[in-house]
């Protein structure tokens, strides 16, 4: 068998109950966004031991202490120039949730369908949504630290916060990691990998019977 | 012949200054750093350090006298925490600036804060406020939500020289005032002074309290003859509905007090059934005097009696049970205990041995109980639990620990010098905490490094939750702290900022482009907002004479970020807390350019938070 071939039969598998719930619980899993942040942005300071919070979701930043430290963040950065940290400014808040539910409802069909074709292209267009808004998010963060206006009261190098991970910025050690909803976002990657693999699997004994 | 006289002379002389030497008197006990005037400093060291960053278990409100202040302090730090000003203007927060402070400190610069009284619930401290007497006649509450004076009554019609308030009844019904100076009533009438016995009279009130807003208004007043009223205590429990105050010159004399108003042996205290009075007032008894309904014993009985007590008694503590009512003679070396079942039993027996001006007089004999030979001039009397009873000696310059009901007095600890008030916790309340207790000493007399003759006043934190009392630490308080109070810290709840949605300001902005300046012919209207780090707007134009108004909002929502805004050569200063507005009002009258700046630090530009007011010559 060609690998043409070969990849051929693979797209023309049909998904168990198994893989279909599988992609079903996926679904569910990325409608957890509409809940949960999926980053979290806490800096601290020895005037803040606290620290300040700011949570990102797909639809709205929310700032620690009912919005309170967003405010701040906006406050102590505009002595750098740095622009307001707005939900306006963020067209992802507008287009990331329509594409969420556009891809889960890809999800649902690809699990009513059962066909391995559909799956394949869900966990494609899912891998390229995931990458993009980390690429976006990337994004933002860079061309927040590298527009600073040039009458700013403190003169800072343009700088590049962290995107994960610690960085020391200032008088600021900040911290940026995944927060729940990132988690549940890859577990759909987990689901749907595992749907293809066990699709796959369950398919390899049918080879052997036709061969034999 | 000669010499030998001169030898034997100068060996006499010799001899006679080694006996004179010999038998010159050392300094008294408690002078000096001894034993008993200090503290064994690895067990005091360990009770009273708070650590960097950690907190102290007891808020301590102690009255600041003749500042008109009220002064916080955290126990068993004794660190001064804050000021809250009442009665005088404090530019440090802007209070007495500000048109609203302004307005509720009237013409007084300044006021006499004595006894502070924190609300209570069922006879414990609830943690919502606390009411301050003032001697001008003035009563006012601070809201303990945060910190703040928010209303001063008075002064009150006919009260003279409120002295003997602000004492609370358990349930926070009233806050009490009374007269120590009795003058003719009402007010502006003149009376010549040989006629103090029968044309001066002493007045006492209860100021009623809004359960809700704590929104004090006066409820009743009762016409007394013309005693020194000095100290009080509500019934609580068994005698609540009782209000005890002493008096000293039951002599009714005048001229030198010191000794006149000190011939007899027994002075009274006044018992009052306030529910009656309340009663009485609700029925629409009384005489209108300086536009107030005064009840007159004579007219209304029941609701007055006078307990003999002696001699020229200072402070009347009620226990926490309520049945014992302690009143100390300062003249005399016993404390005296009254038995509130005895006084009802007296008072249902018409058990009176006379009266004055038509207040029957209780037999003394039938209503005591017990006296208690605490030492030289009782004070106060402070509780703890199990019965401890602790008195001020200020004579002895001394605490002496006793028990109530065997009577028996178990320790004493000397203070350094000259105690008044003391201040156990939670120690005048149903349910004493014991373990602190605060001596609010009248002279430091050098326990400090010197700091010239205006010597501040020395409060001593004192250990009693062993057998023996010790001392731990000597705090020297600003002036002048009478009575104290110390609760619980966990009994308050203060906010930390003023949320945006419950500043309601007309004159509120929260966005600076809603700042800005209105005109209504020659009054202004400025609309500030203060954030770290402009105030915007940045420059005010007006002209020569106009009245200009300015209101100030701190937009910030972050704690500790204050800022103030000072002005210039126009006398203005006002702080503004995160989510405050605050207006002041100044009549531009002198033209040119005056700056106006943040004065409460905020920022790293802070210096720059700055403007102009320009004044426009006419």
């Amino acid at each position: 068998m060609t690998v043409v071939q070969r990849t051929n039969r693979f797209f023309e598998l049909s998904l168990n109950l198994r893989e279909r719930a599988l992609v079903v619980v996926a679904t569910l899993m990325l409608s957890s966004v509409y809940l949960l942040p999926l980053w979290n942005l806490t800096m601290y300071a020895p005037q803040y031991p606290d620290g300040l919070r700011m949570d990102i979701y797909s639809y709205k930043l929310e700032g620690g202490r009912e919005g309170q430290d967003i405010k701040e963040i906006n406050i102590l950065n505009h002595y750098i120039g740095m622009k307001d940290l707005v939900a306006e400014d963020f067209t992802e808040f507008k287009w990331m949730p329509f594409v969420v539910g556009a891809i889960g409802l890809l999800f649902l069909r690809a699990a009513a369908h059962g066909r391995m074709m559909d799956l394949v292209d869900v966990a494609v267009l899912y891998t390229y949504f995931a990458a993009f808004s980390l690429w976006s998010f990337a994004y933002k963060l860079y061309s927040y630290g590298h527009n600073l206006a040039p009458t700013a009261a403190v003169k800072v190098g343009p700088f590049m916060p962290p995107v994960f991970g610690y960085k020391k910025l200032a008088n600021f050690e900040v911290y940026s990691y995944p927060a729940a909803g990132s988690y549940f976002l890859t577990l759909v990657v987990v689901l749907l990998g595992a749907a293809l693999v066990l699709a796959w699997r369950d398919d390899a004994p049918a080879v052997v019977t036709v061969e034999s | 012949m000669k010499s030998t006289k001169v030898i034997w002379g100068s060996v006499g002389l010799v001899v006679l200054a080694l006996l004179v030497s010999r038998c010159a008197p050392s300094a008294p006990a408690g002078a000096k750093k001894t034993a008993a005037g200090a503290s064994d400093i690895a067990v005091a060291a360990q009770k009273t350090y708070v650590a960097p960053g950690d907190l102290d278990e007891y808020y301590m409100f102690a009255s600041g006298g003749h500042s008109g202040n009220v002064y916080v302090y955290g126990v068993p730090s004794m660190r001064h925490l804050s000021t809250i000003p009442v009665y005088t203007p404090y530019p440090a927060t802007g209070y007495g600036f500000d048109d609203d402070s302004r307005k509720m400190l009237g013409n007084f610069t300044w006021g006499d804060v004595h006894h502070p009284s924190l609300s209570e619930t069922a006879g414990d401290y609830d943690g919502r406020w606390l009411f301050v007497n003032d001697m001008n006649g003035r009563i006012a509450r601070i809201d303990l939500r945060d910190f703040k004076t928010k209303q001063i009554l008075g002064p009150v019609a006919n009260i003279s020289g409120n002295h003997s308030g602000a004492f609370v009844t358990p349930n926070t019904e009233y806050a009490m005032m009374g007269t120590r100076f009795s003058i003719p009533i009402p007010k502006g009438t003149v009376a010549p002074i040989e006629k103090y016995a029968t044309e001066y009279k002493g007045v006492v009130a209860g100021v009623k309290i809004d359960k809700t807003s704590g929104a004090m208004s006066l409820g009743w007043e009762v016409m007394l003859p013309p005693f020194d009223f000095d100290l009080g205590d509500a019934g609580k429990k068994v005698s609540d509905g009782w209000m005890f105050w002493t008096s000293y010159n039951a002599e009714r004399a005048t001229g030198k007090l010191e000794t006149t108003s000190a011939q007899r042996d027994r002075d009274y205290i006044a018992a009052i059934d306030w529910r009656a009075a309340e009663k009485a007032i609700a029925e629409g008894k009384g005489d209108v005097i300086g536009g107030v309904k005064v009840l007159d014993p004579k007219k209304v009985p029941g609701v007055v009696y006078l307990m003999p007590c002696g001699k020229s008694p200072h402070g009347v503590d009620v226990a926490p049970n309520g049945k014992w009512i302690v009143g100390s003679g300062k003249l005399q070396g016993v404390t005296t205990v009254f038995n509130f079942e005895k006084i009802q039993t007296a008072i249902r027996n018409k058990d009176f041995t006379g009266e004055e001006d038509g207040i029957p007089v209780l037999k003394y004999e039938s209503i005591k109980e017990a006296e208690v030979a605490v030492g030289l001039g009782p004070l106060h009397t402070q509780f703890g639990p199990d019965d401890w009873a602790y008195t001020s000696l200020f004579v002895d310059s001394a605490i002496a620990k006793w028990k109530l009901g065997t009577w028996e007095i178990v320790d004493k600890v000397p203070m350094s010098y000259s105690i008044g008030h003391l201040a156990a916790a939670e120690g005048d309340t149903v349910s004493p905490k014991g373990k602190y207790l605060v001596g609010l000493n009248k002279l430091s007399h050098g326990r400090h490094l010197s700091v010239g003759p205006s010597q501040p006043e020395s409060s001593q934190l004192v250990d009693i939750s062993e057998e023996k009392m010790k001392l731990l630490y000597d705090a020297f308080t600003e002036p002048e702290p009478h009575y104290a109070q110390i609760v619980k810290a966990d009994k308050l709840h203060p906010i930390e900022v003023y949320p945006k949605e419950e500043n309601k300001h007309p004159l509120a902005v929260w966005d600076v482009k809603d700042a800005g300046v209105t005109r209504n012919g020659t009054n202004v209207t400025v609309k500030a907002v203060l954030v770290r780090s402009t105030i915007t707007p940045t420059a005010v134009t007006v002209n020569q004479g106009d009245t200009v108004t300015v209101a100030v909002t701190n937009i910030e929502q972050t704690t500790d970020e204050l800022h103030g805004f000072g002005l210039l050569d126009y006398n203005m200063n006002v702080v503004v807390d995160p989510g405050e507005t605050k207006t002041f009002t100044i009549k531009a009258d002198k033209a040119g350019v005056f700056p106006y700046y943040c004065t409460n630090f905020c920022s790293a530009l802070h210096q720059e938070m700055q403007g102009y007011l320009i004044v426009n010559k006419k």
